[in-house]
Order: structure tokens, then C-alpha cells, then sequence
């Protein structure tokens, strides 16, 4: 790419990119600044700690799986057609987003809690008890998580080129392989960024993980939960644990990006 | 000039109990299961100091604690343990803590105990679902003293930030029991039933009151621990259950 010689970027935007910038790195750097280095591997040998982190990752995972079988079909369904309700259906498919987190989990364990509208009918029919259980924090998790695939996958869909399958279909592909060899792939990077997403988001959540599925080490204690727990009484261990999920995090998030978003 | 003069007399000439509690603030940092008691405790000394506003903020003792050691701009800070004002006092940061208040532990479970829950023994069940608060937190850490007392295991579903979230997951009906103090079965009475705990393994604890050494105001903050062990204070904190230090 190539600059005008002498055009340089206007010095405010530079300013206030520079801010931002330093408002992400400022805390990152505390952190690294606060860790106690010197004792982390003997933090990181704790039974717990390493539970903590196997259940969150495997929570998020799992929660993404589910939010990609569920939400990848709605999202196309809101992109591609017309039924009726489906700017409301959009509104609440995003209500997790902006409903802080807690109060998501009181209004899952009305819903899928011992006492709840479903809860009652899954416990008495089926056996199923959903909170206090790692099932429960998988749920927690893809009800704050989901809305961000769900939005970013219908953004995909919407800018695919429809006449790319129109040509497809005239060809005398069936709907399925359409789909599989047409849309997919020109929806990809929008899938992987909303799967990203949502990952993200599920590896973090709180608020409704510790209400609807409670806290305990190794069934429900995710790591967000034993950092806040550990943070009053031990915190350079919670220090440790942070700097590890932070670790893992960006792993993911730098190979990623470049591999699969076909970006530089 | 006398504007000046007739502000400074106004400003010494304090409140009605003698006590130079000025107008303003008083923050002060409760443990969850004082929430109602000392609601209470701040609109009786709003009425004794008219122009004081009282500010409390509850939450689990060791979070508490933690935000006090951060910067947190508390004048007046209440634990649930002596354990937990140990850090604050180590740090210089509080004065020297009074303890205003005791408390003892029950079982608390949903109305008219359909699970017929008689002794800490009890929660050991098979397929009972029991909420304890975490051992972080003096009334995890109490429970566990009271459970050894007893030589009981319980194995509960999940261990709660604090005391006020094992309440509400009983009073939901998402568990059957939990281990809290008295003065919360008392201040949810109208959700839950609480269930006595023998005194010979249940455990009781003093509640400490410290001034935090940086408080905006050192007056309003002695005035309003001056109020809480007062006959007045005392009365309330009784009222809700609470038992004398």
C-alpha cells in the first residue's frame, strides 16, 4: 500500500489511537508488573488451579460447539428469511448482551432451575438437574455467549453474495451441497470471528456461571470464579491464574487471526 | 467575614447527642448478614444527626477487606470475624477494632422443612442438595469449625460468595439447605425456616467494628461507631437477632 510522500495521519486521530491503545496495555502491563514470578511454578503445581483452568476451557469449548450447532442455523434463518416475529426474535437472540450477567443466570434458574418453567418438567421426566452441575455451566455460558456468533455469523450471511448460489443451483446442485461448497466457505471468516467471539466471552463469564451453576472446585469453579475467590485471600495465586488464562487467551486469539481470517 | 465566623459556629456546634457529627457522609463497609441490622442502625443515626448521610456498602467480609486495602474510600468497616479485620489491622489501616456484636450459625431450609432436617447431621443426606458458603468467607469457615464439632461431612452442591447467596438459592428453592447465621433466618423468615443448631456444635462469633485511619471524616466516622455500641445501636442489633458482644 502506498502513502502520498509528506501525507502523514491526522496528529488527533494518532492521539486518541494512542489512548486506546494505552488503556488496553496499561492493565496487561500491571499485571506482568504484579506477578510473582518467582514463585509461579509452584502456584501453577496447585490441584485446584489446574482444575479451574481444565473446566474452563473445556466449558468454553463446549459452550461454543453449542452455541456454533444452535446459532449458525438461526442466524442463517434470520439472514435469509422473512418470517414473522424476526426482528423480535433478533432482539432477544441479543438480549443476553446487554443483560448483566447475574441477572441472566436468576432468569436461567427461573427457566432451567429446580423450580423453573422447564427445570421442573426436565427434573421430573427426565432426571435432569441443571444447576450445580458442569451441564449447567456449559448452559450459563452459551446463553451470554451465543448472541455474539448469532450476530456475527447473521452479518456473514447477509453479505454473501446470494447470486454466487443462485449459479450454484442452476448447476444443478441440491440445497445441502450448495450450502456445504458455495456459502460456507464465503461465510467462513465471519463464522470463525463470531466462533472467536463467543469463546472469548464464554471463557470469561462470571456472573451467571456462579448463580445459575454455583461454585465448586472441579465440578463448577471455572477460572474467573477461583481468581475472584482467591483474589481476598491469596492473591498472588489469583495473579498467577489470571496471567495464565491471559496466556492461553491471546495464544488462541494471535493464531487464529492469522491462519483462519486470512488476515496479515 | 461573619458569614465565616457564623459557619465555623454552626459547624462546632454539633448534633443533639453532644457527638460533633457535622453534616456529610459516613460510607461504611458492612458484612452481608448485617445488611438489615444496620439499615436500620443508619436510619436511626440519620434521625439522631440530621444532615448525615449514611452509605453502606454489604458484602462477604474478605471482599470487604480487599477493597479497603485497595483504596476502597470507607469510613467505617464491619466483619463477621475477628479473622477477617486481622489483614486491616496488620496494614495499620484501621484503629483498634470494638467488637459490638456476637452471632451464632442455623440451617436454614424452605418453609415448613419438607425435608425434615433436624441436626447438622442431617445435611450429610444422600440427595439432599446443601449450599455452604465458601471457606473464604468467616461463615464457610464457621460452618466447617461447626461440621467438625459435630463430626459431620456434608458434601454441598456449591460453595457461595456469601452468606446472603446461600439464602436466596434456599429461598428460590434451587437447594434444600445451607448453613447461615440466625440474623439471616430472621430477616428472610417470610421465604425460609431456619433449624437450630445444637449449642454444644455450634460455633458463635464477634463481630468487629474498626474507624478506617483515612476516612473523609474521622468525626462522622466515631460518631456513627460511638452510635452502634450505644444503648440505641445495641437495642437494634438485638432486635434482628444479634447477640450481645
Amino acid at each position: 500500500m502506498s502513502r502520498r510522500t509528506g501525507e502523514r495521519p491526522p496528529w488527533a486521530v494518532v492521539a486518541l489511537a494512542a489512548t486506546a491503545a494505552l488503556f488496553f496495555v496499561a492493565p496487561l502491563a500491571g499485571l506482568l508488573l504484579r506477578t510473582p514470578w518467582s514463585g509461579l511454578g509452584r502456584e501453577l503445581a496447585g490441584g485446584e488451579v489446574r482444575e479451574a483452568l481444565v473446566l474452563s476451557l473445556v466449558c468454553s469449548l463446549a459452550a461454543t460447539a453449542v452455541s456454533a450447532v444452535l446459532g449458525i442455523p438461526l442466524a442463517w434463518a434470520l439472514a435469509r428469511v422473512p418470517f414473522p416475529g424476526r426482528t423480535l426474535v433478533r432482539a432477544l437472540t441479543t438480549l443476553p448482551m446487554v443483560l448483566p450477567p447475574v441477572v441472566g443466570g436468576v432468569a436461567l434458574l427461573f427457566a432451567f432451575g429446580r423450580a423453573g418453567v422447564i427445570g421442573q418438567w426436565l427434573d421430573r421426566v427426565a432426571g435432569v438437574s441443571l444447576p450445580f452441575t458442569t451441564a449447567g455451566v456449559i448452559v450459563a455460558e452459551t446463553f451470554v455467549a451465543m448472541p455474539f456468533l448469532v450476530i456475527t455469523a447473521e452479518a456473514g450471511f447477509r453479505s454473501a453474495d446470494p447470486r454466487l448460489e443462485e449459479a450454484a443451483r442452476t448447476l444443478r446442485a441440491g440445497r445441502w451441497a450448495v450450502f456445504r461448497r458455495v456459502t460456507l466457505p464465503m461465510v467462513r471468516p465471519s463464522l470463525v470471528a463470531g466462533a472467536v467471539l463467543c469463546w472469548a466471552r464464554a471463557l470469561g463469564e462470571f456472573g451467571a456461571t456462579i448463580t445459575f451453576a454455583g461454585n465448586f472446585p472441579g465440578r463448577t469453579q471455572t477460572t474467573p470464579l477461583k481468581v475472584y475467590l482467591l483474589l481476598e485471600n491469596d492473591p498472588d495465586a489469583a495473579l498467577v491464574l489470571s496471567l495464565v488464562l491471559l496466556a492461553v487467551s491471546l495464544a488462541v486469539l494471535i493464531g487464529l487471526r492469522s491462519r483462519w481470517l486470512g488476515q496479515a | 467575614m461573619a458569614a465565616a465566623a457564623v459557619l465555623l459556629l454552626t459547624a462546632c456546634s454539633g448534633g443533639p447527642n453532644g457527638g460533633a457529627a457535622e453534616a456529610g457522609t459516613v460510607t461504611v463497609f458492612g458484612t452481608a448478614s448485617l445488611t438489615e441490622a444496620f439499615t436500620e442502625v443508619g436510619r436511626r443515626f440519620e434521625a439522631a444527626h440530621p444532615g448525615v448521610d449514611v452509605r453502606f456498602s454489604f458484602g462477604a467480609s474478605s471482599a470487604l477487606v480487599d477493597q479497603v486495602r485497595n483504596g476502597a474510600p470507607a469510613d467505617v468497616v464491619a466483619t463477621a470475624d475477628e479473622a477477617a479485620m486481622r489483614p486491616l489491622v496488620a496494614a495499620g489501616l484501621v484503629a483498634e477494632p470494638t467488637l459490638f456484636a456476637r452471632n451464632r450459625l442455623a440451617m436454614v431450609t424452605a418453609r415448613g422443612n419438607p425435608k425434615a432436617l433436624r441436626s447438622l447431621a442431617d445435611l450429610s443426606r444422600r440427595g439432599l442438595t446443601v449450599v455452604l458458603c465458601a471457606v473464604e468467607v468467616p461463615c464457610g469457615r464457621l460452618a466447617a469449625q461447626a461440621f467438625a464439632r459435630a463430626g459431620v461431612e456434608v458434601q454441598p452442591k456449591s460453595y457461595e460468595a456469601n452468606v446472603k447467596a446461600v439464602v436466596s438459592k434456599v429461598a428460590l428453592g434451587e437447594a434444600d439447605a445451607g448453613v447461615v447465621y440466625v440474623t439471616d433466618v430472621k430477616a428472610a423468615a417470610a421465604q425460609v425456616e431456619g433449624v437450630d443448631i445444637p449449642a454444644e456444635h455450634n460455633v458463635t462469633t464477634s463481630y468487629p467494628l474498626a474507624r478506617v485511619r483515612t476516612a473523609r471524616s474521622p468525626k462522622r466516622a466515631a460518631a456513627f461507631a460511638a452510635f452502634v455500641v450505644s444503648g440505641e445501636g445495641r437495642r437494634v442489633l438485638l432486635e434482628f437477632g444479634f447477640e450481645a458482644p
